[in-house]
């Protein structure tokens, strides 16, 4: 993903989570999300069967 | 009594058990240590100096006994303290209530006759693997004290470290605890998650948070251990099962047990003492074999990711608030979690479980592995990056590469720790509710002087 796409991601969702985004804070959290998006494409490429379940469960 | 100051937990209670000393003038002592060398520590945010010799006196009456009489002792900030707020390392927390009611561990290990005489630095809200704090100063490393001690109980790894307590409480959610006995040179556990309730202490990611014991030996690791353990309703994460005392069990040897070294992902990425300290546990251990564990680096990156985003959801109307109070390297990890995608964040979990069942299916032919905790001993304080592999990495993030992958399965650990110019640790890691195992294999490496809590250079 580009910075430029990256940029209008942080936008809406900092909109849309109605936070506020300094501009010197821009580069460390496109730089942070850069992190957690790229762990969280390792994750998603790990094939789970369908029936796998959560490691939380919840007790009634 | 002329070394107080270096003493275990153990040894403390024997002497005001049997009258050489009052616990009044342990605490006293104490304070008056922690008077004169804190000021260049910095592990300490809150000194508790009239309830400490309050409760010393009640011990003295006899109104209090137990294994830990007249044992000082101090807490990361994040738990509940009567009467103070509970910071969490931030500057927000700092205007909260003070707490109506101590934390539950703290309440179960007075009630063993344990003194608390503090709260203790940390990273903010325990985002963290340094120990340095924007708002407190860093914690200092009593080994070198122009290093880190490791976080984010950092606090809690300098105190003891440094002979102002025999014993502290820290959290562990990815490394928190292991992180900071393996740069202070300190055994520290981390028991199984849910072993111990959190009841009474600020959370950061109730998936993953863990609350345990740093000490400078292992006997007094499983002193506060067992009078800490057993259910509470006020933690739904803490199981509903009887406590497991490991006093007795401590000196049962190595016989019976097989242990294994963790290979592939856990020999790359660490520096020369960090292999050299696993070499050394491996051979007094007789270890001939590696183990695979597998989707390591998988396993940190779901850890990683469940991290952020629980992290995010919990800050979430402060940092919509009040974002300019936090510490920038937390604010903007935290912004950047609270934009996870949601399926993201599903996977995670299931991955979770995919990882901790090939976990637990390795331990039916082994009863331990070995690993490293660090991938370096301490670096220097305000060292933003390092190399490992010949990859420059960011020191806060990568700290815990090594830990992280095994809080994530909630598997309990003692972190033991090899001398040398700095101290770096070693993980004694078990499967789910055999803390016994892993205080077992450290109490035999303990014993044979393989792994000791060395004491700091000028410190009589």
């Amino acid at each position: 993903m580009t910075d430029v796409t990256l940029d209008a991601f942080i936008d809406a969702s900092a909109a849309l989570l109605g936070l506020t985004i300094q501009p010197a804070w821009r580069d460390p959290v496109r730089a942070n999300l850069t992190v957690s998006l790229r762990m969280g494409a390792l994750v998603m490429d790990f094939p789970l069967p369908d029936d796998a379940e959560p490691a939380p469960v919840f007790t009634a | 009594m002329t070394d107080l100051q270096w003493q275990s937990a153990a040894a403390i209670a024997a002497s005001v058990a049997n009258g050489t000393i009052t616990a009044r003038a342990v605490v006293e002592a104490t304070l008056s240590r922690i008077a004169e060398r804190d000021g260049l520590l910095n592990a300490f945010t809150d000194v508790t100096a009239a309830r400490a010799l309050a409760r010393a006196d009640a011990v003295d009456a006899g109104q209090v006994s137990g294994p830990l009489a007249g044992v000082p002792f101090a807490v990361k900030n994040l738990f509940d303290v009567a009467g103070l707020p509970t910071k969490a390392g931030s500057a927000i927390n700092r205007e909260r209530k003070p707490a109506e009611r101590d934390s539950v561990l703290i309440e179960r290990l007075e009630r063993a006759g344990a003194i608390l005489v503090g709260a203790l630095n940390m990273g903010e809200y325990a985002y963290d693997f340094t120990g340095e704090n924007r708002h407190d100063g860093p914690s200092r490393n009593p080994h070198d004290t122009t290093r880190m001690t490791g976080g984010s109980s950092g606090g809690s790894g300098g105190a003891v470290a440094g002979g102002l307590v025999p014993l502290a409480l820290g959290s562990d959610t990815n490394g928190s605890i292991r992180v900071p006995a393996s740069l202070c040179g300190l055994f520290g556990l981390k028991p199984t998650f849910g072993r111990l309730p959190r009841t009474g202490s600020f959370p950061f990611v109730s998936s993953l948070d863990h609350l345990g014991p740093l000490a400078r030996s292992v006997g007094d690791l499983a002193l506060a251990y067992d009078a800490m353990q057993g259910p509470d309703h006020g933690d739904p994460g803490c199981a509903d099962r009887p406590a497991d005392p490991v006093a007795l069990l401590l000196d049962k040897g190595l016989s019976g047990l097989r242990i294994a070294r963790a290979g592939g992902y856990f020999r790359a990425n660490q520096m020369p003492e960090a292999t050299h300290a696993v070499d050394r546990i491996a051979a007094a251990l007789n270890i001939d074999r590696d183990i695979e564990l597998p989707e390591v680096a998988r396993a940190r990156a779901a850890a990683y990711l469940i991290t952020t985003a629980e992290g995010a959801a919990l800050h979430l109307g402060r940092q919509r608030t009040r974002p300019a109070d936090f510490d920038p390297d937390v604010r903007d990890r935290l912004i950047a979690g609270a934009m996870i995608p949601a399926v993201m964040m599903v996977q995670a979990q299931k991955f979770r479980r995919w990882y901790r069942d090939a976990v637990l299916r390795l331990f039916e032919g082994v009863d331990a592995i070995i690993a490293p905790a660090t991938p370096c001993s301490a670096p220097l304080i305000g060292q933003k990056t390092f190399e490992l592999d010949g990859v420059e990495l960011p020191v806060r993030a990568n700290m815990g590469i090594f830990t992280q992958p095994i809080s994530f399965i909630g598997l309990p650990v003692v972190a033991v720790p090899v001398n040398g110019p700095m101290p770096i640790a070693v993980q004694i890691i078990a499967p789910p509710w055999r803390e016994d195992i892993a205080l077992r294999i450290a109490r035999h490496l303990e014993s044979t002087g393989i792994a000791t809590a060395q004491r700091p250079p000028n410190q009589e």
